[in-house]
């Protein structure tokens, strides 16, 4: 159990046992399980693994036709060992090598152990599904962010400490200030200030020191001070926005009308400080199948498996956005001045100026296309992010991407079939700009049919942003009922993007269809470093916004709108 | 800046056998230049902007070994910036020390001496000095577009191009249109006739323009007042003397396409030109369109429109009408009798081949001189924006021969540059039918 933090370390950091001394089941084995086994084992699950439950005692100790799974005293006969120490290229090796990577010798051998020495499970304990925190997906974007550590945040950073935090080697925050070594020693009253602060904001390797002091902390209960800020941050330009994102959650707050489903209607909006205009289309709160059936023709397997999803109520753009609504957030100040708006008098938004602005490209982002009308393009996810902050504080309403799942919800509007509109892409033409009738270029948005919740180009045109991560195995873990899944992004590419293209086939336009972006979209930019702001070669990709009808806390803005991974 | 012929005491053995040997017999120099393609590259960046750091980028990481060793800016915080950029991303073949970071308006020299291969990509107003230097030197050179910006400078880039060939230099110019696999392929059906004779020409850079520094940022920044020619410096885009105005900076990417195709550059242009919205305090001198009318040897004519402002039609392009069909040249579309469209997947960077190219070159020792070509398409450019300012007919040869110098007769932080602002902040404007551009 103590793998993680290395052969030379060989003392687990949790605080529990030493390797000689006998295997506790609440400290040892549990987790184990419950990061390896539960999550298909479980009665909840839908397949055959719900047969073989292994989350209550006495679910993991009844035979199973001539096999048992445990059995006290014989680990060679039990299955909850036996399957975790075949060769990984065996089909009945478990965890099923497709999911997930397989146990550690150290993990499969603290099994055994607790087998050999008579299997004792505590009567009444109950197992549950725990995620096994991955180091750079959960910890390192938690730490680099700084600032305030939402609730949840501190959940995974607890885990991950109860699993013995292990640092991967090369990684560490230059930005962050150098701290005072912590000194505390194991068995002394840790306090988060004095001791474990210090570690985080120094970054890099932990120290047999500091993981000590770190699990000691856990060990008394991780307490973590609510008005805590991490280290990097502090004092730093992710403070200061942080600071900016809570005035304009004030505002939002402040003028939210909208209390229920029953209060959303359709509306349109201009842009203050110009005659910009935009509409929102109400999508009611509801639960869908996301992905496709392995039946779909030109289905692939990053579709699936279906599962089911239950996305929250929110209102979309009913068109794709526009160059004209884009490049007021593109050309504030100079433009202003050169050529102020006709009939725009003295606007003025002290909290939409001091959110960030694009770089002026140095090509025509358009390519010759067209730009009063036509969908805007060619901007990174950050982009939109930092544009869907700007409109956030000029409106006062709370807009940001959709995710993956809720652009599949609003995509679908309530169908099954590969089209919104059926399975035949004969029909596809009354619906979406593609390779068959756009002529080589984007068209004008909202020239076509709308889909059944009054999308316009949901599908073709321009291929739209979402929020989330591309990972063509992410749909594999939801095995039950998943409310508002993202994946949020680690690292820069790939990120989703949906719906299909002007350039694509009429497949790419399927409902379920993913694709995720690559560096190679910012090719032909020459410079170093390149622009966080466009896609020189991403003339394919815009985007639409969305705005729940729940107002998220200040924090959850400052995520949505920070990926914090916009730096190539 | 005065043309010095003779060696300097710095010319390493190799320079020294490579000029003795171009002077004994030029033509059987050509292989063995270098031991041999896996010699250590020494590499030095001039001008560390975003463009200029892309390109040392783009350097390092072609096929062989390289250093970049030395590096040189007017202003240490660019320098900076760009060194941290490339050192995190290349940091085993970067290996700047200290003392060769050389800041300021001679860094150049100090920074050429010590490499074999320099990236010259400050703003363009100060090319022509630059490759003068390290073609005297002895360097290989990679030199970003436009390589001049008045026809003294072209004269200078032109004549340096010949030292070059003399002494078995090879120059890449960051025209990498010429490295990018559709327009090549293109551009040579053109050339076997696909279209048939090339009558009439079109091209574009019509886009919403690029950045600003403005004045109060850069002094807010700073902490202190800006002398002229530091804000000229940060804000170089809007000053004739360092950017050549964007007909230049810019459109002379479709202005050398259309050259490419025709095999030579115009013979005269007339044309107009202005600034409708352009007028901001930081907007310095430069116009925000210009429209031309190049007319070939042949007689063939090319209209050209370049704009900066916002809200318009934009397009970046090249079209030619022959006698037997029209082509896109940039959509790589050819329409008429024997239509044709180019269809690469997994195409290219350009941006990265033409360093690839250059680098293969000077490693093979095969011959490489861009800097005719790219003088020639920088002058067609300034033969535009003479026209536009003028609101005359310039015949080429008159354009090239000007001695209208734009440089200033002293570089330095309290020195005076070609143009001044007025009382209210702001610069004299080009104003056709009176300003004089011969």
């Amino acid at each position: 159990m103590c793998c993680a933090l290395g052969a030379a370390a060989g003392a687990s950091l949790a605080g529990s046992v030493a390797a000689a001394a006998a295997v506790d089941f609440a400290t040892d084995v549990k987790s184990i399980f419950e990061m390896n086994c539960v999550v298909c084992h479980n009665p909840q699950h839908s397949q055959d693994n719900g047969k073989f439950r292994l989350d209550s005692k006495e679910e993991a100790f009844k035979a199973h036709e001539k096999d048992q799974r445990i059995v006290p005293g014989h680990p060679e006969e039990s299955l909850v060992y036996r399957l975790t120490v075949l060769p990984v290229s065996d089909q009945k090796h478990m965890p099923p090598t497709k999911n997930k990577p397989p146990l550690t010798k150290e993990e499969s051998e603290i099994i055994r152990q607790w087998i050999a020495e008579g299997a004792n499970w505590p009567d009444g304990m109950k197992l549950a599904i725990v995620m096994r925190v991955d180091f750079v997906r959960d910890i390192e974007p938690i730490l680099e962010k700084g600032g305030p550590v939402a609730e949840k945040s501190r959940d995974i950073l607890r885990l991950w400490l109860a699993q013995k935090a292990n640092w991967p080697a090369g990684i560490s925050f230059p930005n962050a200030k150098a701290a005072a070594g912590a000194s505390a020693a194991t068995g002394q009253q840790i306090d988060f200030g004095r001791d474990v602060e210090p570690i985080f904001a120094q970054g890099g390797p932990l120290t047999d020191q500091a993981k000590k002091t770190l699990g000691a902390w856990v060990d008394q209960g991780a307490a973590w001070p609510a008005e805590d800020r991490l280290g990097p941050a502090k004092g730093g330009a992710q403070a200061k926005e942080m600071e900016l994102v809570e005035q304009i959650h004030q505002m939002i707050v402040a003028s939210a009308k909208e209390k229920t489903q029953a209060d959303m209607t359709a509306y349109t909006n201009t842009i203050p400080g110009s005659k910009v205009t935009y509409a929102m289309a109400p999508i009611p709160g509801g639960q869908f199948l996301m992905g496709s059936p392995a039946s779909e023709a030109h289905r692939s397997d990053d579709e699936g498996p279906q599962h089911e999803v239950k996305i929250d109520p929110f209102w979309m753009e009913q068109c794709e956005a526009t160059w004209d609504q884009y490049e007021l957030f593109m050309y504030p100040e100079e433009t202003k001045e050169a050529a102020p708006s006709e009939g725009v008098t003295n606007y003025t938004s002290p909290l939409a100026d001091a959110v960030s602005r694009p770089s002026k490209p140095y090509v025509e982002m358009s390519f010759g296309m067209g730009k009063s009308g036509y969908p805007a393009i060619s901007m990174t996810q950050h982009a939109c992010n930092i544009y869907c902050q700007w409109l956030s504080a000029r409106t006062g309403h709370f807009y940001r991407l959709p995710t993956e799942g809720e652009w599949e919800y609003a995509c679908r509007a309530g169908t099954t079939t590969a089209y919104f509109f059926g399975d035949d892409p004969a029909k596809l033409g009354d619906y979406a700009w593609y390779s068959d009738n756009s002529d080589f270029k984007y068209q004008k948005v909202g020239k076509k049919k709308p889909n059944p919740w009054g999308l316009y180009d949901i599908i073709g045109n321009v291929d739209e942003w979402t929020l989330d991560q591309y990972a063509p195995a992410y749909y594999q873990q939801f095995k039950e009922l998943v409310t508002e899944p993202w994946n949020k992004s680690t690292k820069g590419y790939p990120q989703v993007v949906r719906g299909g293209s002007w350039q694509d086939d009429a497949d790419k336009l399927r409902s379920a269809c993913r694709r995720g972006s690559s560096a190679d979209w910012k090719m032909q930019d020459p410079q170093l470093p390149k622009s966080i702001w466009y896609h020189t070669d991403a003339q394919f990709v815009g985007f639409r916004i969305m705005r729940p009808l729940r107002i998220p806390s200040a924090l959850e803005m400052y995520n949505y709108w920070h990926s914090g991974v916009e730096r190539e | 800046m005065n043309t010095q012929q003779t060696p300097r005491p710095e010319l390493t053995r190799r320079d020294f056998l490579k000029t003795t040997s171009t002077l004994a017999a030029a033509a059987t120099l050509a292989p063995g230049v270098f031991a041999a393609g896996s010699d250590t590259l020494k590499v030095a960046l001039i001008g560390c902007g975003g463009r200029g750091s892309g390109a040392a980028d783009q350097a390092l990481s072609t096929q062989g070994p390289l250093k970049l060793v030395a590096m040189a800016d007017a202003f240490k915080d660019r320098l900076d910036g760009s060194y941290n950029e490339l050192k995190a991303k290349h940091a085993d073949n970067v290996d700047v020390l200290e003392e060769n970071k050389f800041v300021g308006f001679d860094a150049y020299q100090k920074a050429i001496a010590m490499a074999d291969v320099v990236i010259l990509a400050t703003p363009p107003g100060f090319r022509p000095t630059h490759f003068e230097e390290a073609v005297r030197q002895g360097k290989h050179v990679f030199m970003e577009k436009p390589v001049g910006v008045d026809a003294p400078g072209i004269r200078k880039v032109l004549a340096t191009a010949e030292e070059a060939k003399k002494k078995n230099l090879k120059v890449g110019v960051g025209l990498q249109r010429h490295h990018q696999r559709g327009y090549i392929e293109t551009i040579q059906r053109l050339h076997d006739g696909a279209i048939g004779d090339i009558v009439a020409m079109r091209c574009y850079w019509n886009g919403d323009g690029v950045w600003v520094k403005a004045r109060k940022d850069l002094e807010q920044q700073a902490g202190r007042p800006l002398t002229e020619m530091e804000y000229q410096m940060r804000n170089w885009y809007y000053f004739v003397w360092l950017c050549g105005d964007h007909i230049v900076e810019q459109h002379v990417h479709n202005l050398d396409v259309v050259n490419w195709v025709k095999g030579g550059h115009p013979i005269r242009a007339w044309g107009m030109g202005g600034r409708e919205v352009r007028k901001g305090i930081d907007n310095g001198e430069i116009f925000d369109h210009h429209y031309v009318e190049f007319e070939y040897a042949d007689g063939s004519r090319l209209s050209s429109q370049c704009r900066h402002i916002p809200g318009c039609w934009d397009n970046v392009s090249e079209h030619v009408l022959g006698s037997k069909g029209l082509c896109d040249v940039g959509g790589y579309r050819i329409r008429g009798a024997a239509p044709w469209m180019f269809n690469s997947p997994g195409a290219r960077d350009p941006y990265q081949q033409e360093h690839d190219d250059l680098f293969a070159a000077i490693r093979n020792d095969t011959p490489y001189n861009e800097a005719e070509n790219g003088a020639h398409s920088s002058m067609t450019s300034i033969l535009g924006r003479m026209a536009t300012y003028s609101g005359k007919e310039i015949a080429w040869e008159d354009a090239i021969n000007s001695n209208i110098d734009t440089m200033p007769a002293v570089l330095g932080w309290d020195a005076s540059p070609p143009t001044k602002p007025d009382a209210n902040g702001r610069y004299p404007v080009a104003v056709p039918g009176v300003t004089i551009t011969v």
